[in-house]
């Protein structure tokens, strides 16, 4: 098994009264809240953050992309991987992801993380994902023409990546005369893919595909539906005829690790709570634009999972659906145990801070993840190497 | 209730449920996002005065959605088809917000089968400085209150539980209107350079308290097309058809009875 640690880099200095006048910690949550000298600190702090995790043991350290929000403060995460690569000696770095459908220059995603690749000597691992609702609204990309633009823009990079150069493209949303990008990736003939996702068959049958063997990750997940769509991707490759490699399936989660059950439910509660209740925070029409999902999967996401999260999560209830782990080492290494034998999965990306967790505790959480979970788990899930092209 | 009929064409292999009533000059009314599936008391009052055709726009109501469906310009060219096969020479065509900037596309590019204009509170431009509501932040109860000026006509209406079939449509013409109108944000920033071809008698209705849309707007607007009037109506918001009814029927007569003399 691998171990990614994977960082939000929420805005944790911010007013912890701002949702009494606020709808949403996007979008239109006023920038006013944010302070270029505590941001400033947190930047250094998270890197810190991340640079220890490679002296603790971590296989790798994953940041992601968000727009117009406290929830994360990484509007480009590629400048952070590029902050980072002078510094992992051998962790490699996921940038899990990008949002392709909203840039209108998807060669400029393949420039970057070919960039990235170039300066970490090829211990760099590509995420592409669509980008939740709230970047729809902040970029003003047409959530309806989501999916295609992700499939075009998906397709150009990785042929801007393995094709020789130039050549021309020529979709529906994107158009260029000459595909010529430099430099090319360090990995050949690309970095490895994860895809990033909560489950839609759509983007199972996508990633699993022989062409592609992605590594699909499911990200804040009861364990239920982890289960649920882990075994998906599995079944889905035999179908395509191949037997899914732990390697190819993975699962982040925010995770916490203390002395004991009870320190770690006590010390992480009031973080985790503002995690899931504040800075993920947002109405329904936020998060599900008209067009980002099909009518069905609409209804069904409106009717089901947003009435659950419409009420407080508390600490207990996350731990009791499996949504964040949380407890002893030898709690989290059980349950990470009989999880990996059931699902199968190669690779963990816990997230290890998360909302307002500080410094001090997060450091606390890394030392003891490091010391009393991966080794117990690092022989599970035999042939997780994230699976190379072809 | 006037006696009215419910028909399903193609064009473009698209199927189209179009609603029609009444006697009289033809006249084709345009609806806006929220669709006109079923028959309302603007469409009555109207075929007191006119033949009327109410047909849902492809995406919209029970008509298809069809592939081809990706912005205002493909709605203004199957419209430009659909005139063609009425039997009336020329119409009388009216627009109301999403389907006022439907109008406004199709008669910068023909006024041919068009006898007048009517937009009310339309989309379609930009006004520098005048911000305008956004509908797909509003969550639903906001997009009701800030569609009318009067607040209980918002409170009758969230208090109507709408038909499974209702709420169905009232998604997909969401879908739509997102499809069509999401960026840029309800207007094509090259439609007010030729909105000067547009050579038919224009009036332009505007609620004078419309949040959707201000009535700047239809300033704006009056001053794009050539000779084209501007009436704006008192306690009124998005929808006079349905707030101001009254004022709203004895516009269009007016402004078609005045064309036609």
């Amino acid at each position: 098994m691998k171990f990614y640690f994977f960082h939000l880099m929420p805005y944790q200095a911010i007013d912890p009264d701002y949702l009494e006048t606020n709808k949403s910690s996007w979008i239109n949550l006023p920038n006013s809240y944010y302070d270029p000298k505590e941001g400033a600190k947190l930047y250094h702090r998270y890197l810190d953050e991340l640079e220890m995790a490679e002296t603790l043991g971590f296989d790798g350290v994953c940041v992601n992309e968000h727009h117009q929000t406290a929830y994360g403060m990484m509007p480009s995460p590629n400048v952070l991987a590029g902050a980072l690569s002078r510094r992992l000696k051998k962790a490699s770095i996921g940038v899990i992801g990008r949002a392709l459908p909203i840039v209108e220059n998807p060669l400029v995603i393949a420039e970057e993380f070919a960039m990235i690749d170039n300066l970490m000597e090829g211990r760099f691992i590509a995420g592409f994902v669509r980008g939740i609702g709230c970047e729809y609204h902040a970029s003003m990309t047409n959530p309806g023409f989501s999916h295609e633009r992700f499939r075009e823009a998906h397709d150009l990079i990785v042929r801007a990546w393995s094709e020789p150069g130039p050549f021309e493209f020529y979709g529906k949303h994107y158009h260029f005369q000459y595909v010529n990008i430099w430099p090319r990736p360090y990995q050949s003939p690309r970095p490895p893919i994860w895809i990033p996702s909560q489950g839609s068959t759509e983007t199972v049958e996508f990633a699993a595909h022989p062409d592609r063997k992605y590594t699909y990750i499911i990200t804040f997940s009861p364990v239920a539906s982890v289960r649920k769509n882990l075994k998906a991707y599995r079944d889905q490759c035999e179908v395509y005829g191949y037997e899914c490699p732990p390697g190819q399936l993975g699962w982040a989660m925010p995770a916490y690790v203390a002395e004991t059950d009870e320190i770690a439910q006590k010390e992480a509660a009031p973080h985790i709570e503002s995690l899931f209740n504040k800075f993920i925070a947002s109405p329904t029409q936020y998060k599900l634009p008209p067009g980002y999902s099909s009518l069905s999967s609409y209804k069904a996401v409106v009717e089901g999972k947003y009435k659950v999260r419409q009420s407080y999560l508390d600490c207990d209830t996350l731990i009791d659906n499996g949504m964040f782990l949380c407890g002893s080492a030898e709690t989290v290494v059980a349950k990470l145990e009989e999880y990996q034998k059931e699902m199968g999965f190669g690779n963990i990306a816990p997230m290890l801070q998360f909302g307002t967790l500080p410094q001090e505790l997060t450091e606390k959480n890394l030392q003891l993840f490091s010391e009393g979970v991966i080794p117990k788990l690092k022989h599970l899930g035999v042939g997780s190497e994230a699976i190379a092209a072809e | 209730m006037t006696e009215h009929s419910s028909e399903r064409i193609a064009i473009a292999g698209c199927g189209i449920e179009v609603l029609k009533g009444g006697d009289g000059p033809a006249l084709v009314f345009l609806h806006g996002a929220g669709g006109a599936h079923n028959w309302m008391p603007y469409m009555d009052r109207l075929s007191e005065h006119y033949s009327v055709t109410i047909p849902s726009h492809p995406g919209w109501g029970r008509s298809d959605t069809p592939d081809w469906l990706d912005g205002m310009g493909d709605l203004a060219y199957f419209y430009l088809d659909f005139l063609n096969t009425l039997e009336a020479d020329k119409v009388h065509l009216v627009g109301n917000s999403l389907g006022g900037w439907l109008a406004l596309e199709i008669c910068v590019r023909s006024t041919a089968k068009i006898e007048t204009l009517t937009l009310v509170s339309a989309a379609g431009i930009h006004v520098d400085g005048v911000p305008k509501g956004d509908i797909f932040l509003w969550d639903d109860d906001e997009r009701v209150y800030n569609t009318y000026f009067d607040h209980k006509l918002a409170k009758a209406r969230l208090a109507k539980q709408p038909s499974e079939e209702d709420a169905d449509i009232a998604l997909k013409n969401h879908f739509s209107t997102a499809k069509m109108a999401w960026h840029p944000r309800f207007y094509n920033p090259e439609l007010q350079k030729w909105l000067h071809r547009i050579d038919i008698p224009s009036l332009i209705l505007w609620g004078d308290s419309d949040k959707v849309f201000p009535p700047a707007y239809g300033e704006a607007m009056q001053k794009l097309i050539p000779g084209s009037e501007l009436k704006i109506i008192p306690q009124c918001g998005h929808l006079p058809q349905q707030e101001k009814l009254d004022e709203f029927i004895s516009g269009v007569t007016a402004h078609t009875n005045g064309a036609a003399s």
